[in-house]
Parts: C-alpha cells; sequence; structure tokens
C-alpha cells in the first residue's frame, strides 16, 4: 500500500531524512519510535505532503502511484490521514460542518457529488455511536476548548468518517492520561480492517499495549537504524535508544 | 474653485433655497458650523487623529452638492440591499432625498420618519433644541460641514418604555445622476429611558459615477435603554465614506455599535461614546474585509467619565492585495471613573504583502482602581492550520476562507438580527471569494 523509497527530506536546507525505506501492506500495523529530534514527525509531515519540507530525493508512493507532486489536499483523497500531535483550534466551524466540508471536498475531487444531508447524518451517528462520541460535542467549535483527550477522540471521528486507507497517528498519545489513552486506542482498532494500514508514531511503547503493531522501526538520526517485532517496542522501553546508536 | 471654497461659497445659497427658516435655532447652528469649517477646513494627515488617512484625492473631484434625484428607482432595483426576510421599518434616501414610496415609517409606537420634518415642525421643536448637534464633536471639521448643510436624515425618536417591534433599515442610496456627487446626511436616534432598538445604516452606489458622503449621527441612549446599531459598508469602488457616529450614555444603558466594512473605495469610521452616568455599557465591535487598494479607518474614543461603567471594543481586520487599515482606539478613563471595566482588542491579519495596517491603541487612565486591558496583534495566516485542514481533504482555498472566516466569527457572533447574521457571513464569504459547503 505504502512504499517509502530512500526519501530524503529537507527543511531550510539542513537534512532531517536520510535515506527512509518502508513498506506498508494493507492490513498491517506499523510502530515508528525513536527519540527526539529522529525525524519521525517530519516523516508524517513528508508523507502528507507538508509544503515546508523539500524531498531532496526517493519518493513516496500509494498504491504504486508517486505522491510526489500532489498537495496535501489531494493526498488525502487519495486515502491519507495524518492525526496530528497538536489538532487546530477553529472557532465558528463546527465540528460537523468540518467534516461535512472535508467528505465533500473529498467526494468532489472523485466526481461524485455531495453526499445528501440524510445520509451524512446518518453516517455521522453512526461513526460516533461507533466510538462513543456524544453527540453535543458534534456541534462544538472544532477543538476549541477542548480537553487533550477530546481532541485526539475528534481526530479519531474524523479518520472513521474520512474512512482513508492508510491512518497516520503521530503522537496520539501525547497528552493523554491512560482512560483517554485506551478510548482512543479502541477506535483505532475498531476501524482497522485487511484493507486499510496504520503507522503509528510514538515516543513511548505504552501506546503500543493497546494498538498492536506487526512491525517496529527505529528511526534515528534521519534512517530507520533497526526493525523487528512488537518485542522491539518492549526492549527499546528497557534499554533505551543508547544501544542503537 | 477647491472643494472647500465651493462648499463656504454654497451656504448661502443652500440655505435660501431649502427655505430655511432664518430665525430658528437651527440656522445658528449651521451658521456657526459653517464659520468653524471655513476656519479649520477638511483634516489633513498633519492631524494625529488623521495621520494615517489622506482625504486630498478625495477632494480633488467636482463633487455636485445639490445632486438631482432620479424618480425611476423602483423596489427591484434596491431590493437585495434590504433585509427582505424580517419585518422592518426601513427609510430610503434617493440622492439625499426621502422616498416616502420605497421607505415604510411609523408614528405609533415611536417615531421613525425624517429629520427634515422633525427639524421644522412645532411638535418636535423642544426634542431637536435639547439633541440636535449636541454631541457632533465640534472639533471635527467634516461633522461641522455636515452641520452646516444639514437638511435630510432619519430622525428616530423611542419614548419611554418601549421596545420597538422591528429593526430599523436606514438606506441612502445614490443613482450616479451626476458624475460626482457629495452627500451629507444627518441621523438623530434618540431613545427613551427602558427602551429597546435595533438599527441598521448602510450608503450604497447604485451606479458606476463617484460619490462621497459625509453622515453623521447622533445617538442618545437614556437611563436604562438598550441600542443595537449595525452599519453595513460593502459599496461600490467609486464611493467613499466619512461617517461620524456619536454616542451619548446614561445610566445603565447598554449601547452597541458594530461596523461591517467590506467595500467602497476610502472608508472613515470616527466613533465616539460619551458616558453620562454610572452603571453604563459600551460596546464597539468591527470587521473589514479589503483588497484591491481599498482603505477603511477606524477611529474610536470610548470617555469614561462616571464609575462602574464597562466598555467592550473588538475589532478585526483581514487585508489583501494593496489594502490599507487603520484602528486608532483611544480610551479615556477619568479620575472620578473608579471600578471602570475597559477591554480593547484589535486583531489583524496581513494576507499579502502590498497590504498595510497602522494600529494605535491609546489608553489615558487616570483612575486608579479600574481594569483596562488592550491587545493588538497582526499576523499572517497560521501554516499549521492551514495544512492541518489540507490534510483532512480541504484545498487550499477552501481552508484559507474556513480559517479567515474562524478569525472573524466572533465578532459575527454579536449579530442580534439572525437575518442580519446570515447577510454579513454571506458578505464574508463573498469577499473572501469562496463558497462554503454549508450554511454559516
Amino acid at each position: 500500500m505504502l512504499q517509502v523509497n530512500n526519501l530524503h527530506a529537507s527543511i531550510n536546507d539542513k537534512e532531517i531524512l536520510k535515506g527512509i525505506n518502508l513498506e506498508i501492506k494493507a492490513g498491517e500495523v506499523h510502530a515508528i519510535m525513536g527519540p527526539n529530534g529522529s525525524g519521525k514527525s517530519t516523516l508524517s509531515a513528508v508523507i502528507a505532503g507538508k509544503e515546508e519540507y523539500e524531498v531532496t530525493e526517493g519518493k513516496v508512493m500509494l498504491d504504486g502511484e508517486d505522491l510526489s507532486d500532489l498537495a496535501p489536499e489531494e493526498r488525502a483523497h487519495k486515502g491519507i490521514f495524518l492525526s496530528f500531535q497538536y489538532p487546530v483550534e477553529i472557532p465558528g466551524v463546527t465540528v460537523t460542518n468540518f467534516i461535512k466540508t472535508a467528505i465533500n471536498e473529498t467526494r468532489k475531487s472523485k466526481g461524485l457529488e455531495e453526499l445528501p444531508a440524510k445520509e451524512m447524518l446518518q453516517l455521522i451517528r453512526e461513526k460516533s455511536d461507533l466510538l462513543e462520541i456524544d453527540r453535543k460535542f458534534l456541534s462544538r467549535s472544532l477543538n476549541e476548548g477542548f480537553s487533550g483527550g477530546e481532541k485526539k477522540r475528534n481526530e479519531i471521528f474524523q479518520m472513521a468518517m474520512l474512512e482513508p486507507k492508510l491512518a497516520i497517528l503521530d503522537e496520539t498519545d501525547s497528552g493523554l492520561d491512560i482512560d483517554a489513552l485506551k478510548v482512543v486506542a479502541k477506535g483505532v482498532n475498531k476501524l482497522k480492517s485487511d484493507k486499510n494500514s496504520v503507522l503509528v508514531i510514538t515516543h513511548y511503547q505504552r501506546l503500543l499495549d493497546y494498538i498492536v503493531p506487526d512491525f517496529v522501526h527505529v528511526l534515528y538520526n534521519g534512517k530507520i537504524v533497526k526493525s523487528g517485532g512488537k518485542e522491539l517496542a518492549l526492549e527499546l522501553e528497557k534499554k533505551g535508544y543508547d544501544w542503537l546508536k | 474653485m477647491d472643494l472647500k471654497e465651493k462648499l463656504t461659497s454654497s451656504f448661502l445659497a443652500f440655505e435660501n433655497e431649502g427655505n430655511l427658516d432664518l430665525d430658528s435655532n437651527t440656522h445658528a447652528i449651521r451658521l456657526e458650523a459653517i464659520k468653524s469649517f471655513e476656519a479649520h477646513g477638511f483634516p489633513s494627515k498633519t492631524i494625529e487623529d488623521w495621520k494615517y488617512t489622506n482625504l486630498k484625492p478625495l477632494l480633488k473631484h467636482d463633487y455636485c452638492l445639490f445632486p438631482r434625484t432620479k424618480n425611476d428607482v423602483g423596489f427591484k432595483n434596491i431590493k437585495k440591499y434590504l433585509l427582505n426576510d424580517v419585518e422592518t421599518y426601513t427609510l430610503v434616501f434617493i440622492d439625499g432625498v426621502f422616498s416616502s414610496f420605497l421607505s415604510t415609517t411609523t408614528h405609533d409606537d415611536c417615531d421613525v420618519c425624517v429629520l427634515s420634518s422633525a427639524l421644522n415642525r412645532p411638535k418636535y421643536k423642544m426634542v431637536v433644541d435639547n439633541y440636535f448637534n449636541k454631541i457632533a464633536n465640534k472639533n471635527e471639521s467634516v461633522s461641522q460641514l455636515n452641520t452646516a448643510f444639514t437638511i435630510e436624515g432619519a430622525f428616530i425618536n423611542v419614548p419611554k418604555n418601549t421596545i420597538v417591534p422591528k429593526p430599523i433599515q436606514i438606506i441612502y442610496f445614490s443613482t450616479g445622476s451626476e458624475k460626482e456627487v457629495l452627500l451629507q446626511p444627518r441621523n438623530l436616534v434618540i431613545v427613551g429611558e427602558n427602551s429597546h432598538v435595533q438599527i441598521i445604516e448602510r450608503h450604497q452606489n447604485l451606479s458606476d459615477e463617484t460619490t462621497l458622503t459625509n453622515a453623521v449621527t447622533e445617538i442618545f441612549v437614556n437611563k436604562r435603554a438598550v441600542v443595537d446599531y449595525y452599519k453595513i459598508q460593502n459599496d461600490t469602488k467609486n464611493s467613499s465614506l466619512i461617517d461620524s457616529t456619536y454616542v451619548s450614555q446614561k445610566m445603565q444603558s447598554v449601547a452597541s455599535v458594530n461596523t461591517y466594512s467590506f467595500g467602497g473605495k476610502l472608508t472613515r469610521n470616527n466613533l465616539e461614546f460619551y458616558h453620562e452616568g454610572e452603571g453604563i455599557t459600551s460596546n464597539l465591535n468591527g470587521i473589514s474585509i479589503l483588497n484591491s487598494n481599498q482603505h477603511v479607518d477606524n477611529t474610536t474614543l470610548v470617555n469614561h467619565k462616571f464609575p462602574n461603567c464597562e466598555s467592550h471594543e473588538l475589532y478585526k481586520g483581514i487585508y489583501s492585495d494593496r489594502s490599507s487599515g487603520v484602528f486608532n482606539g483611544k480610551v479615556i478613563v477619568n479620575k472620578e471613573a473608579q471600578k471602570t471595566n475597559a477591554f480593547q482588542q484589535n486583531n489583524n491579519i496581513l494576507i499579502d504583502d502590498g497590504a498595510t495596517i497602522n494600529a494605535k491603541p491609546q489608553l489615558e487612565i487616570f483612575a486608579d482602581d479600574v481594569k483596562c486591558s488592550h491587545g493588538c496583534t497582526i499576523g499572517q495566516l497560521d501554516e499549521s492550520a492551514l495544512f492541518y485542514m489540507q490534510s483532512r481533504g480541504i484545498p487550499k482555498k477552501e481552508a484559507k476562507a474556513l480559517l479567515l472566516y474562524a478569525f472573524g466569527n466572533d465578532v459575527v457572533e454579536k449579530i442580534k438580527i439572525p437575518q442580519l447574521k446570515t447577510k454579513i457571513a454571506k458578505f464574508i464569504a463573498e469577499k473572501l471569494n469562496v463558497e462554503l459547503g454549508f450554511d454559516l
């Protein structure tokens, strides 16, 4: 599904990613771990198409299609979803209106009509029930005054609505207590199928107790220095990152 | 002949031809005003409060001072400029002349009519003597000019204990009957004790000809009265407006003036609040969304003279292309005005490199037991917020519009007439050149 080949990316002439290779197949869950400043968030931003980063070498492909020249919204239309570490507040635009806009823009890009209001409402109900989200929450302004947990649940709700092929969860666990973490992880697990994939980016192993990865990669200084199964995460938890340098 | 000379030399003819009563009190007021204007002329950039707004280019035109009026303007020509989906009283003026045909006036619960009849009828003599030109700033020469040539405008007189059941719309149209025209409408609003009124004012050019409007509005808010005043400024690119609005408030009254500036070539809003009692609340809200080479100047004053009063000021601006904005907000808290709460906020976004904003908060606080705050920001669109929305499949252009909409949202939220709120939100979407996928 996702193929990253020899990816080099820099910002302001500073090279952050120094040749990343990664392949994620449909139905797989991959985790990327690594110390601060290793390039984890850069990798997720580059896959999602953030324009500030310059890809100097290599490429990102989704289902065999090169994404290099696509804007972030076009990548989203193709099925890439990035859950943010710090979701942005948008006062005056409700969660419902925001997601409606996102869904209809995605449909438009595929030459489809806007989703009729009734069906949209039904879809919203279905997904919010699935994720046990209070309906009142949906008429609030997007992320405005949301707690850390609410923000992350809102991200997962949007993911549920948009049904991406590849969901990238960037530090979804940061700022969450263990209960909120469980709720978010439960949501992700419910949405997982053999047709989509998840890339979890995290500092700590604890999220991986709840979203269990098939593969774990260690990112250090812009390169993947080690890959393994889920037991690698536990090893890192015990030993830290120093032994890999 | 320059415009100042033209105006001063036309004054006598104006009084004669207008059949204005030369023995009346208003004649004396006019005479004093024209003398003052003659002495000071139009404000130049050397005057501190006019530092960032240059009137000179506007004064070069050969304005017709007493335009012919077109009487072929029908409801179909003006309908789209009115708020239609709610019942209102409406005062429509065409090239400075009242159109009874297009208006809906009343004298039932309150007077919603024209100033010319109020100035001339004995019935209103006391009212006019007590209120006319009492708070218009005598140091503001453009207001003096308006006073000298006062002949027509809206007169709204709400007796005490009256809730005016419908919003009142005041709309001034110019038709292009002359190539270049100067209009000087004058509004007088008096709201009695415990009364409540909502007013919408708009100036609209129906042609591509040049119009300069120099409007003055005086609003008197008596004890415990509530006034909501909305100014819609969405005129054509050849239209300019100098609007001076003066508000005098008695104890425990609440007055809100909301200014929505989207169109016009040059717009100057002078807005001054004077407190005449305790427990007063004054609200000043504004949003300017400009492009091309438009200019909007919001110069405001809140003068706190009594204890236990509040003022809340919130102005937002979005500037594209080579447009320019000015926010010049003065708050004075006099020594007697203890326990004052005065808040001022001004936030601006510059979209393009050629756009400018001059923001100048001025707080003069002489009392020691007060809560005053002011904040002023100038920034660009938040790139990470844009990326966030794009990553959800929303194209950059729509994402920008949504963000800008969100930025201005708290000012739009202040609108208490739902139909007007919808209209303003639509203007904003239009101005941002985007179709949002839902009703705002």
